[in-house]
């Protein structure tokens, strides 16, 4: 059945070279852990990029129950938390998901710096690479007061303390990320637009980037 | 005919009905990534429709208005139910009006017109003895009879009379028509 409403649409479309273009490509030997079981260091960029989707999808589900509002937010996380059918997996997946994004993040720059991949015709990569990973630091950071429980209010003030400490112009930004003089309503609302709307855009672009460069150059030989 | 068959026909080769390598391995990579993939994706679809499957809440009978006080002529009144949703919990108020039919019965009529869902009201210039709505001109009798614009009469409060109240209680279809 699949195979012929695959075959119908093909023949109307042409997809079938698109798709052979972006995913038909034979795993070169160094990097295949079936030939050198050392390889799966190659994984690591492919298991960020699985483990955002998961944040990405949690994260949509996620926001059916949670207002960000200070009266709010934390009955609603508790709501959806112990209530909800499955709440504390979705939740659970996009909590765990947020450390182990980044620890995957930070093996697979170590993969990068330790094969010498970011060498030329590849700087552009790593330096979109190393803009994801900020990227992904401020999902952390905004992801993280969201809650509006203790850890995320007290976190928050930390964070922007440090912000604050930004030698002339720490002030300014500090009152800008905050919205205001102090952490509260505003900030919540303003960390909530950041952490589901400009930053996720950012990263979808900056991933696109990524990946249309790897295709281009192609992955980095053996060492 | 395409090629295979072709040769296939031409040749008649021994049946094999074993899968083939490449079959077996798409199963097994299908299967896996379907695995995976259901493991993600399931817990979110049931915590998506959960409030499908939560218990409704029963809802109680409410005190509402003396039993003296009720006339033949409907009269609107306001009464507060407990209303849990999701995390937030308020007691908003509630319309309905009240009237004794000939035999002396009490009866509660909801004020949400069955045509749109707008509210309405009893009697007045433009619709004496009639509750009239001001969205469509839906038209609807004493007993909450569709006269009008709307398709189903008025939903009828639960009455309950204890002690000398009105207690008011879950809503039904209409059973005076």
């Amino acid at each position: 059945m699949f195979k012929g409403m695959y075959n119908w649409i093909d023949e109307r479309l042409d997809v079938t070279p698109m798709w052979r273009d972006i995913a038909d490509h034979e795993v070169p030997e160094h990097v295949n852990p079936a030939h050198h079981f050392s390889a799966f260091v190659y994984c690591f960029g492919g298991l960020t990029f699985f483990i955002t989707v998961i944040q990405i999808l949690s994260g949509m589900f996620l926001t059916m129950y949670y207002v960000p509002d200070i009266i709010n937010a934390y009955y609603s996380v508790d709501y959806l938390q112990h209530q909800v059918a499955f709440g504390v997996i979705v939740r659970g997946m996009h909590h765990w998901g947020a450390s182990l994004v980044i620890v995957m993040m930070f093996l697979h720059t170590l993969r990068v710096f330790f094969t010498g991949s970011y060498k030329a015709p590849r700087e552009m990569n790593w330096v979109v690479g190393m803009l994801i990973f900020f990227v992904m630091l401020g999902l952390g950071f905004t992801g993280y007061l969201l809650p509006w429980d203790n850890k995320a209010y007290f976190a928050t003030k930390v964070g922007m303390e440090i912000a604050g400490s930004v030698p002339w112009i720490g002030g300014y930004i500090k009152e800008l990320l905050a919205g205001g003089t102090i952490v509260g309503a505003q900030t919540l609302t303003r960390f909530f637009a950041i952490h589901v709307f400009f930053l996720p855009g950012v990263l979808l672009t900056l991933l696109a980037a990524h990946f249309f460069m790897i295709r281009k150059q192609g992955i980095s030989g053996p060492l | 005919m395409d090629h295979n068959q072709q040769h296939e026909t031409s040749h008649k080769p021994i049946k094999r009905n074993e899968m083939t390598r490449r079959q077996f391995l798409s199963y097994t990579l299908g299967g896996a990534t379907a695995f995976m993939a259901g493991g993600a994706i399931l817990p979110m679809l049931r915590f998506a429709v959960d409030p499908l499957l939560q218990k409704k809440a029963e809802t109680a009978f409410v005190k509402a208005i003396e039993e003296k006080d009720v006339t033949k002529e409907p009269k609107s009144i306001d009464f507060k139910v407990h209303q849990v949703d999701g995390w937030y919990e308020s007691d908003p108020k509630l319309q309905a009006f009240v009237a004794k039919d000939d035999s002396g019965k009490i009866f509660a009529l909801s004020p949400v017109c069955k045509h749109l869902g707008c509210t309405i009201s009893w009697s007045g210039e433009e619709a004496p003895n009639l509750y009239h709505c001001p969205c469509h001109g839906a038209r609807y009798t004493k007993d909450g009879k569709n006269l009008k614009v709307a398709p189903k009469p008025l939903d009828e409060y639960q009455v309950k009379v204890e002690n000398g109240w009105v207690y008011l209680g879950p809503l039904e279809s209409n059973t005076r028509v």
